[in-house]
């Protein structure tokens, strides 16, 4: 079978529309999922289980089940109640774009979350007691030492997670958004080049990627600058 | 995504009653059909695929004396799973067009289809002019194609995966209007409980639109389904299969 690539060039414009309607996606849904998961992190790491509780049920659950059923539960599930529909929220509800932007935010939060949590919890016994003896009220702690600390551990660990999420932004496409997936399913329902589109549609997933491993690594280089750079001595012989 | 959900839906296999004559394995004609299509396909409760489609397709294999698998895919997968041998042949209510044409074969028609469109009931439209209005249709059928073609720029065009994801958001009220099939929607009218609550505006058009079966281009399996078509023509098996499922012959 031959490939005939000229339908990427007459259907590229419509891509590059999809492509941002999935940057859209992405940023929003990251932005607001770092909001949300910083108070989770914090109330996460309490070892009182009545702070703990809610936010460990709360990722359990976005993190144990698919994305997929969650966006279908926002989307189609919300909207068979009556309630929801006469709702305040239904102007909200019923825009595909906005139960995405729900569904992404809650799941990425939840990761995110445990990503926030696991960096604060890395960060070395010395440096909190440090603080402590310093007079430090916990506040003030968290202010000016754990957070900044945690920031720096948890950059890796984060842009992963920006990619993921990336790449999960295709399920937008199932509740009829037009997102870069969505856009390259709809040229081929008219085209039936299947592989040619979906090839350029990965194509652009990957520049994007690209982009933010980029970012993310010139962040690391200031963020951890500190750290100097790796340097392994090898001990002369004698 | 897609091949992946085409890879996973070939896997899922299901198998039904063989034709009492047996035959080389070489020779199974594996037949696809959505199973989201009621009543032409669909999957009953036992996850078997039924419907008018299935049955002809089950009604041609025996008249053609074949070894049949009936697999279900889905609906944007069909025709790409075709080119690159995923099964031989889609029985899934698929209308017979130019650009489809230059992809598949088709086999003589063995139904005919038509649009219309569906909306609440006590909501008038100029249907000539659907201007800002939202309209839903599934993705990659024939009532998009019209959507695009006539609609694109002027009304919210919103297409789904399945039918019944477009029902779901007629019934939620995020669709003013719906364009589809007309008989599978007079099916949906009749047996889904919302008959009451939704009816078909205007009259249906492209009656024209005829519903093949769909093969590799040059394979001989269309001389056999056409001729297989003819003889169920003739003996009243088809007409038996129509009448199961609608009252009034939709050849």
């Amino acid at each position: 079978m031959e490939l005939d690539f000229s339908v990427v060039i007459e259907y590229f414009p419509r891509l590059l529309t999809g492509t941002w309607m999935t940057i859209k996606l992405v940023l929003l849904s990251i932005v607001l999922g770092a909001l949300v998961a910083l108070p989770i992190a914090l109330a996460r790491i309490s070892k009182n289980w009545l702070i703990s509780g809610v936010p460990f049920a709360f990722i359990f659950f976005f993190r144990g089940t698919p994305l997929l059923v969650q966006i279908f539960l926002v989307y189609y599930g919300a909207s068979q109640f009556e309630a929801v529909r006469e709702s305040f929220m239904w102007p909200i509800l019923r825009e595909p774009f906005w139960c995405a932007i729900i569904a992404f935010t809650l799941n990425t939060s939840a990761y995110t979350a445990e990503i926030f949590r696991g960096a604060i919890q890395a960060i070395p016994e010395g440096e909190v007691e440090a603080c402590k003896v310093i007079g430090m009220t916990k506040a003030q702690m968290y202010r000016r030492i754990l957070l900044p600390r945690a920031f720096g551990i948890v950059l890796p660990a984060y842009g992963n997670e920006i990619i993921l999420m990336l790449k999960a932004s295709a399920l937008a496409s199932t509740i009829t958004l037009l997102d870069l997936t969505g856009m390259a399913r709809t040229i081929i329902a008219r085209t039936y080049t299947p592989i040619e589109i979906f090839l350029a549609a990965g194509g652009i997933y990957l520049v994007i990627s690209i982009l933010v491993i980029y970012i993310f690594r010139q962040v690391e280089k200031r963020q951890n600058r500190y750290l100097g750079t790796l340097s392994i001595k090898v001990p002369d012989k004698g | 995504m897609n091949m992946k959900k085409l890879a996973l839906t070939s896997a899922v296999v299901l198998t039904a009653a063989v034709s009492s004559v047996s035959v080389n394995a070489a020779d199974t004609v594996r037949i696809a059909t959505e199973g989201a299509w009621a009543p032409f396909n669909y999957i009953d409760d036992s996850g078997k695929p039924q419907g008018f489609d299935v049955d002809i397709a089950w009604a041609l294999c025996e008249k053609m004396e074949a070894d049949c698998k009936v697999v279900t895919q889905d609906w944007d997968g069909l025709i790409p799973g075709l080119k690159v041998r995923k099964f031989d042949a889609i029985i899934a209510s698929m209308s017979i067009t130019e650009e489809r044409l230059r992809q598949v074969d088709f086999t003589n028609k063995y139904y005919s289809g038509g649009l219309r469109f569906l909306a609440p009931k006590g909501k008038e439209f100029n249907l000539e002019e659907l201007d800002g209005k939202v309209i839903g249709a599934q993705r990659a059928t024939l009532a998009a194609q019209y959507l695009e073609d006539n609609f694109m720029g002027k009304s919210d065009l919103k297409f789904y995966d399945t039918q019944d994801s477009v029902y779901l958001d007629l019934i939620s009220g995020r669709l003013d209007i719906v364009l589809s099939d007309e008989l599978p929607t007079y099916d949906w009218l009749k047996t889904s409980g919302n008959g009451d609550k939704f009816e078909f505006k205007g009259k249906s058009f492209k009656k024209e639109d005829e519903i093949g079966i769909a093969v590799r281009k040059g394979d001989d399996l269309k001389e056999k389904f056409n001729k297989a078509l003819d003889e169920i023509m003739e003996d009243g098996t088809y007409q038996k299969i129509n009448a199961k499922y609608f009252p009034f012959s939709i050849y």
